[in-house]
């Protein structure tokens, strides 16, 4: 292991027997499985890892796991998968990983960025807000360099390699963290045969029991290591336990939906992946109870300096050394405002570094801890702090001041060689999850820090999370909360054995350390990514910006990604001290999910691509592709909306289909019409209130057109409905609307007019729809039908027929949305394809033509029929469609009231109208608006219209459009305008939409 | 056993003390920047005196965000107003001001909409040196996308309308879009492709932090009253006209009260026993780890739902529609997240694996028709400024100057006219539901 | 994601349901009776109460049945469900410190209650 001199035995979690090789910055390294790329590179000596996100200063390794703040690296030079924000103390090791500084140029050595920080007394919190307003220019001249400086790795381009996935799962205890409270939750839990689900963050389980000494704590008689296994291998062979390592409870929502973020094979070298497993899982759990196990986070202590590389929490230097084997220096510095820290000073020494000095703020230690330091040859100095800090890349000193009685400096400083100050400012619960349950927090100076107060879901926070920080307590709570969750037996009392000098955890408030320095150059930092320092958060009180809410947004505080882990709590307290107040006065700001960051590519699971939304295709889908069909997407269906032949184009092919419809025979495949069956004594009555027109006298056999309003007046669905007995009816809807109506519909049966003995069935997807249209459809429909006379004398226009094809019931309607003779055969959907192909067989002798939706389109055009969403918008209602004719006079009708409002009677309301260019050649664009005169005016141009459909029709061989047009009713042969960006106004003349006459009579 | 929060720290009755003489406020510059920088910066002062509220004003504002800043400070500018208190329950610009996705933009359908955002857009041009406060407004382009038919259509009806109100907005095809946005996608084998969209070149984002503070900041140096953690409890209405506010800071007398409250509209008029049009939703909204520049402009898209930008911090900043229920929770669902997120991967999908930093949700209060309400009442000298729905950030400069003077001269002007409570019962609605191009 | 008690077939996911706004808000029965203001109330005005509020869902992707709810939009507490028809059932709430204020807990923008001990 000399290639790794700071590597001093095997850890708990890495594999001696299993080197890797890793590249970072441009170098290759070696390291061992179960190394993160922070543990492997300490290993190395290397400490600077990358920059600050505002001043450019170098950044080290703080933390050891997601709380890290600013050791952040870009994974990968693939630009598809590179992952940009990758936290090295979180990045496990394999063979080949490469991993990229970000946010420096040209390297991280010598980063131009760090110019920034020379000017760093020009550059305080919100000096953005004071300038670069312009002139010159304004923000945007300004904004360019802002936004490239700004932003930290580099985003991934091309598409995903990877894929993702959601779980759901149901459980009646969800424990969130694996530490010693967590499994003693889960096999508590478990033993009553409840479903649990155990999700710990990291890749291993016991939480801070990794992170202590192999002959440390003794637990119900074994050693922690056996422990733990013997924990876990109980829960393993549980069926009704779930085990997730590396899964971060990301976020706790209403009724203990808790989400969890699993991450499946980012450990594993890309080469050897499983292409059957997705990259990351997203288990969407609904739990009885939560038990949240999350321990505590180690916060560091604010003094002019504490940034740099080398400076690491004292915590996380036990994590590396007894999970790693890593030595993070060989002569340390040990800062403390707690007891805890002593025990990394211990361990340092036992594992062969020297430890210059424990820099106590408290003026008396405990007494156990002073002998045990004495016995290890340590100095201990009480009562002082640390003013400052040296070296570049990596901490080279660090000087220490006595403190006075006033907590002032008193006393010569004097400067200590190391190579690591190990911190730590105490622990804060990790109460990120408790408060996104809504859970409330309450401030406890006994443990300086908030701890959960007051629960508003079926929730409870155990051990270090709840602020029990005595190992024994904590697992006693944590058994005696999962009894209580599963209503089963109060366990056994946990033996619980801890090493000496075995203390309580005894701690002292430091939010922000004395300096030596004027105000002005002390360079204190409290957040580490955002470059946010005590002077800052002064700053924002002075300027108003006094409540946490404030002096976060103000300063960006916690703003980083990691959400203010390391930086929360000594912010609050430097707010509340520069204001006086206590601290649950100051309160915290909201924590807000998710825990630490989650992909995208998680978030939407396997909703995405050909699963995002659903495509849907009708019975005769398959003909239409065969034919050369280019569909259209309407509602959530495919349409074919041209069949072009060889060397036509979309025109010509339209031209066609539509003279076809006309002149001899066309068919359209109208499958995805919304069909409504409707059955009940009521039915009639139903239908008479739904709809604007009469239904009570429509008899059996027949057909009828209507309109449907919503309450405010406003058409927003129409089609034709069949009677097909006294108390049965087929309705039909416009495509998009099937599912909106069918809502609606039932909507008033069950809520308004229960009375009503009504039944509603979609039955869109039962019946495929082949609707034949022109002169020559007889003939051809005559072919076809085994038992109807198709002759309109015999089949008079909008009644309908049972009847069959080729032995298959059918049944026939005679409507036409074409204004053209048409027959619609709806047959059972399962003979969809099989009847599409024999019309285009049998209809080959009388030249039939398949005619897409822009031939339907513009056939109904012609005709002045109204596509509902098209020609109208929600703002129309039937007067205004010049559809007076479908409103009964006597009875009410849903939105019938708000017809005789005084704006919405009014004549001059816009209304349906035709237009015919004077230049006969030119189709207006759709969308076009209307204007009065022959010129646009300066500044704004009044519209009196806008054009809703266009074509150039074949059948009149011109132009033709429709339009809404302020009093459009009343101005038929005048002429109106229509705007262009690019040429004069178009004169055209306004008349009936109907531009065939009557062919069929009216609907 | 009751909560109460907000009665923490003393209780400070109203006093009779005279409005306060304009605060000598210093001026934000470069060189005021490096004058400071020199000084170690102990010489700026409070950017808005945290004022205890008197016994009298002119008027009261209830409600302290973007709207209610903005109509004071166009009080006390346009109007000469400047014994006025505005009233925040909770901290400044906590509510939808501090939680919206910051998009600006006026290329809305009908006039009565073009009138008053434009009339917004206008303001926010140079709203950051009229304040002296950098608003960071960044004209940087919104496009709103069309992926059928039917939103072709509808866009350029939008974008004919804009061109004849005199608002800028042009047409892009798909490459044009792709050109002026490379990271969408625009191929054609996805379920929403992308036919082309509107461009705007003067929308864009801002921050919105600094709206507030920066109105707030120059409201106050004009002789405003900005009161933090004093909640409106009840208004004293006596012969059909206001009298004064009941506060959890004590009695005020006034004869004009002026509710900006958003989300709270209706708990407000509730308390003169007014009925409202009104629905408060939660509206979710998100944000990405920040990365180095990607997205150059606002991209928004009906089909899909969703809408993204990418701050001056790096961050990407993405929001859609809002949650279904009626809730004041300030809470949403993560299955809409979950929608929102996949959503924006059929738009982008090289964003997959960009993670998700910050999820939170603001309260929206929505109108039937998604316009606003900017409306005298029955109660003479009580006026409501509402239901913005999830439009109503880009609105704000606009929405504050018109109902400033609406409030000033008991009558609403021109730009206000159409949005007045009338129009529900006349039916004459500024239908933009149908027009909008997204939820926003 | 909100649980919402079907009263015909139990407690699912908000995401099976859809949302019909406020409840007991009849249609007229006589609507060509009403003057426009009296109409407008019906169409358009709402309570939109902060509190215990009655609202209307459908089980849309279940047994496509409307009931109603009774939700504090306050805390989003849901308390109880019933059959159209059905009189709402009487029920406990704690209402609000002020009218527009939070309830005893909070929208989880008020994370603290305060010190201990205190």
């Amino acid at each position: 292991m000399s290639a790794q001199p700071f590597r001093v035995g095997a850890g708990r979690s890495v594999d001696p027997a299993r080197p890797l090789r890793f590249r970072f910055d441009g170098k290759d390294y070696d390291g061992f499985a179960g190394d993160t790329l922070a543990s492997a590179l300490l290993a190395h000596g290397v400490h600077h890892v990358a920059r600050s996100f505002k001043y450019h200063r170098p950044r080290g390794i703080l933390g050891a796991g997601s709380d890290d703040p600013a050791a952040l690296v870009q994974l990968g030079r693939d630009p598809a998968s590179t992952v940009p924000n990758v936290r090295a103390t979180e990045l496990e090791l394999y063979d080949g990983l490469e991993a990229v500084p970000q946010n420096c140029w040209p390297s991280l050595s010598y980063d131009v960025g760090a110019l920034n920080d020379l000017a760093a007394r020009f550059l305080p919190a919100g000096f953005y807000y004071k300038t670069f307003m312009g002139p010159p220019g304004n923000w945007m001249t300004f904004e360019r360099f802002v936004r490239a400086a700004a932003g930290m790795g580099r985003a991934p381009a091309g598409r995903d390699p990877d894929r993702y996935e959601h779980v759901n799962r149901h459980c009646e205890v969800l424990v969130i963290g694996g530490g010693p409270a967590g499994l003693v939750a889960a096999r508590t839990a478990a033993a009553s045969g409840a479903r649990v689900v155990l999700a710990e963050e990291t890749a291993t389980f016991g939480g801070r029991l990794l992170a202590a000494r192999s002959e440390g704590a003794v637990i119900e008689g074994r050693p922690a290591a056996d422990w733990i296994a013997s924990a876990v291998a109980e829960l393993r062979v549980r069926p009704d336990v779930t085990l997730l390592e590396r899964t971060c409870a990301f976020g706790y929502y209403d009724r203990n939906w808790v989400g969890l973020a699993e991450s499946v094979q980012d450990h594993v070298a890309p080469a050897v992946r499983d292409p059957r497993l997705p990259r990351h899982r997203l288990w969407r759990v609904r739990a009885g109870t939560v038990i949240l196990a999350t321990g505590a986070l180690e916060r560091p202590l604010v003094f002019h300096g504490n940034d740099r590389p080398g400076v690491m929490l004292a915590g996380a230097v036990r994590t590396f050394l007894h999970r790693h084997g890593v030595l993070a220096g060989r002569r340390a510095v040990v800062f403390t405002n707690n007891d805890d820290a002593y025990t990394t000073a211990f361990d340092l020494v036992e594992a062969g570094a020297d430890v210059a000095a424990v820099v106590d703020v408290r003026a008396a230690p405990n007494p156990a801890l002073l002998d045990h330091a004495a016995g290890l040859g340590i100095e201990v100095r009480p009562a002082s702090t640390l003013v400052a800090t040296a070296g570049r890349r990596r901490v080279r000193s660090a000087t220490v001041a006595p403190l006075g009685a006033d907590g002032g400096l008193s006393g010569e400083p004097s400067d200590l060689a190391c190579d690591l100050i190990a911190v730590s400012g105490g622990w804060s619960p990790n109460v990120a999850l408790f408060s996104h349950s809504r859970g409330q927090l309450a401030y406890d100076p006994t443990i300086a820090a908030f701890r959960p107060a007051r629960s508003w879901q079926a929730e409870h926070s155990v051990g270090a999370a709840a602020g029990t920080f005595s190992l024994a307590q904590a697992l006693v709570e944590a058994a005696s909360v999962a009894a209580r969750a599963t209503a089963s037996a109060p366990p056994e009392p946990i033996d619980v054995v801890l090493p000496a000098p075995a203390v309580p955890y005894r701690v002292q408030e430091a939010w922000e350390l004395p300096s030596a320095l004027s105000p002005t150059r002390t360079r204190a930092f409290v957040d580490l990514q955002d470059d946010v320092t005590a002077k800052d958060l002064h700053l924002a009180v002075q300027e108003g910006y006094a409540s946490v809410e404030h002096a976060k947004r103000y300063t960006t505080l916690g703003m980083g990604t990691d959400q203010g882990k390391t930086s929360g709590m000594n912010g609050f307290g430097i707010i509340a001290g520069a204001l006086g107040k206590p601290m649950g006065e100051v309160g915290v700001t909201t924590y807000r999910p998710p825990y630490k960051p989650i992909p995208f590519g998680a978030v939407a699971g396997q909703h995405v691509g050909a699963s995002f939304h659903p495509r849907r295709t009708t019975a005769m889908h398959d003909a239409h592709v065969e034919a050369g069909a280019i569909f259209e997407i309407v509602g959530d269906w495919l349409r074919p909306r041209v069949y072009p032949r060889d060397g036509e184009d979309f025109d010509a092919a339209l031209q066609r289909e539509a003279r076809a419809a006309r002149t001899d025979i066309g068919v359209l495949d109208a499958s995805t019409l919304g069909k409504i069956d409707i059955r009940g004594p009521d039915a009639r009555e139903f239908l008479n209130r739904v709809y604007t027109n009469a239904w009570l006298k429509l008899a059996p056999g027949r057909c009828r057109y209507g309109l449907m309003l919503n309450e405010d007046g406003m058409v927003f669905d129409d089609g034709v409905t069949a009677c097909l007995a006294d108390d049965h009816f087929h309705m039909t809807t416009t495509t998009g609307g099937a599912a909106g109506v069918l809502s609606w519909l039932e909507d008033y049966l069950q809520t308004e007019w229960p009375d009503l003995q009504v039944y509603l069935t979609s039955v869109t997807e039962q019946w495929a729809v082949a609707a034949i249209c022109g002169p020559g459809s007889p003939k051809l429909v005559a072919d076809l039908l085994d038992d109807i006379d198709p002759e309109p004398g015999a089949f008079p226009f909008m009644t309908w027929r049972a009847g069959h094809v080729s032995g298959v019931p059918v049944r026939v309607f005679r409507i036409s949305f074409t204004g053209e003779l048409a027959y619609e055969i709806n047959v059972p959907a399962r003979y969809g394809s099989w009847l599409w192909r024999l019309i285009m067989e049998r209809g080959r002798a009388h030249g039939i033509t398949p005619y897409g939706t822009e031939a339907m389109h513009l056939l109904r055009a012609e005709k002045g029929f109204v596509i509902v969403g098209q020609d109208t918008d929600g703002t129309v209602t039937p007067v205004d469609l010049g559809m007076e004719w479908a409103v009964k006079k006597s009875a009410d009708f849903i939105g019938r009231r708000s017809l005789f409002r005084s704006d919405t009677a009014r004549a001059d309301r816009r209304q349906f109208v035709g237009l015919l260019t004077t230049e006969p050649a030119y189709v207006v664009p759709e969308g076009s608006q209307l204007i009065a005169t022959p010129a646009e005016q300066e500044g704004r141009t009044p519209m009196i219209g806008h054009v809703t459909s266009s074509y150039f029709s074949p059948n009149l061989r011109r132009s033709i459009a429709l339009a809404l047009l302020d009093g459009g009713h009343g101005r038929h042969g005048e002429t109106v305008y229509v705007a262009r960006a690019e040429a004069a106004p178009a004169p055209a003349l306004v008349t009936a939409p109907d531009f065939l006459g009557d062919v069929e009579g009216a609907r | 056993m009751l909560f109460r929060p907000r009665e923490a720290g003393p209780v400070d009755c109203p006093s009779d003390r005279d409005a306060d003489p304009p605060m000598t406020t210093p001026r934000y510059s470069f060189w005021s920047l490096f004058r400071e920088g020199l000084r170690g910066h102990g010489g700026w002062t409070p950017a808005w005196r945290d004022a205890s509220p008197k016994r009298r004003y002119d008027a009261v504002i209830i409600g302290g965000g973007g709207h209610g800043c903005a109509t004071a400070y166009y009080l006390a500018k346009e109007h000469g107003l400047t014994n006025v208190a505005v009233l925040e329950k909770g901290w400044l610009g906590g509510g939808n001001a501090g939680r919206n996705t910051t998009i600006v933009r006026s290329n809305y359908l009908y006039d009565a909409s073009a009138a008053i955002y434009d009339h917004a857009m206008q303001l926010w041009k140079g709203l950051g040196r009229e304040l002296n406060f950098n608003v960071m407004m960044s004209h940087r382009g919104v496009l709103n996308l069309a992926h059928d038919d039917g939103e072709m259509r509808q866009l350029k009806r939008r974008i004919e309308a804009n061109r004849l109100n005199g608002v800028d907005a042009e047409w892009l095809d798909a490459k044009q879009v792709k050109d002026f946005c490379p990271p969408i996608n625009i191929t054609t084998d996805v379920r929403y492709p992308v036919l082309g969209g509107t461009l705007q070149r003067s929308g864009g984002v801002n921050r919105h932090d600094a709206v507030v503070w920066g109105y707030a900041r120059a409201a106050s140096a004009l002789g405003v009253d900005i009161i933090q953690n004093c909640e409106v409890t009840g208004i004293d209405v006596a012969k059909g006209r206001v009298r004064g506010v009941d506060t959890t800071r004590g009695t005020i007398h006034t004869s004009k009260v002026a509710s900006v409250a958003a989300a709270h509209t209706s708990v407000v008029a509730k308390m003169v026993d007014l009925r409202l049009p009104i629905e408060s939703h939660p509206l979710q909204a998100l944000v990405s780890e920040p990365v180095k520049p990607v997205l150059p402009c606002v991209v928004m898209s009906n089909a899909v739902h969703a809408y993204c930008s990418q701050s001056d911090k790096g961050e990407l900043v993405i929001g859609a529609g809002i949650d279904p229920q009626l809730s004041y929770t300030q809470r949403g669902g993560f299955h809409v997240i979950e929608e929102e997120i996949a959503a924006l991967l059929e738009l982008f999908p090289s964003f997959s694996r960009m993670k998700l930093m910050r999820h939170w949700a603001g309260t929206v209060d929505v109108c039937p028709d998604a316009s606003p309400i900017i409306s005298k009442t029955p109660i003479e000298g009580f006026y409501v400024n509402g239901g913005w729905g999830t439009g109503g950030w880009k609105a704000t400069p606009g929405s504050g100057h018109v109902f400033a003077d609406l409030v000033a001269n008991d009558a609403p002007n021109a730009v206000a006219a159409p949005y007045t409570l009338e129009r529900f019962r006349t039916g004459k609605l500024v239908a933009e539901h149908g027009a909008a191009a997204v939820a926003h | 994601m909100l649980l919402i008690p079907c009263p015909y077939c139990g407690e699912r996911d908000q995401d099976e349901f859809g949302y019909g706004g406020e409840a007991n808000v009849a249609r007229p029965r006589d609507p060509a009776s009403l003057d426009d203001a009296a109409w407008a109330e019906f169409v358009f005005m709402r309570t939109n109460n902060k509190g215990v509020f009655a609202e209307r869902w459908v089980h849309a992707a279940g047994c496509r049945r409307w009931f109603n709810v009774l939700r504090d939009t306050a805390t989003d507490r849901v308390l109880a469900s019933y059959r159209i028809g059905e009189p709402a059932p009487a029920i406990h709430d704690d209402g609000l410190a002020t009218p527009a204020g939070e309830p005893a807990i909070g929208s989880g923008n008020r994370p603290v209650v305060g010190d201990c001990g205190r």
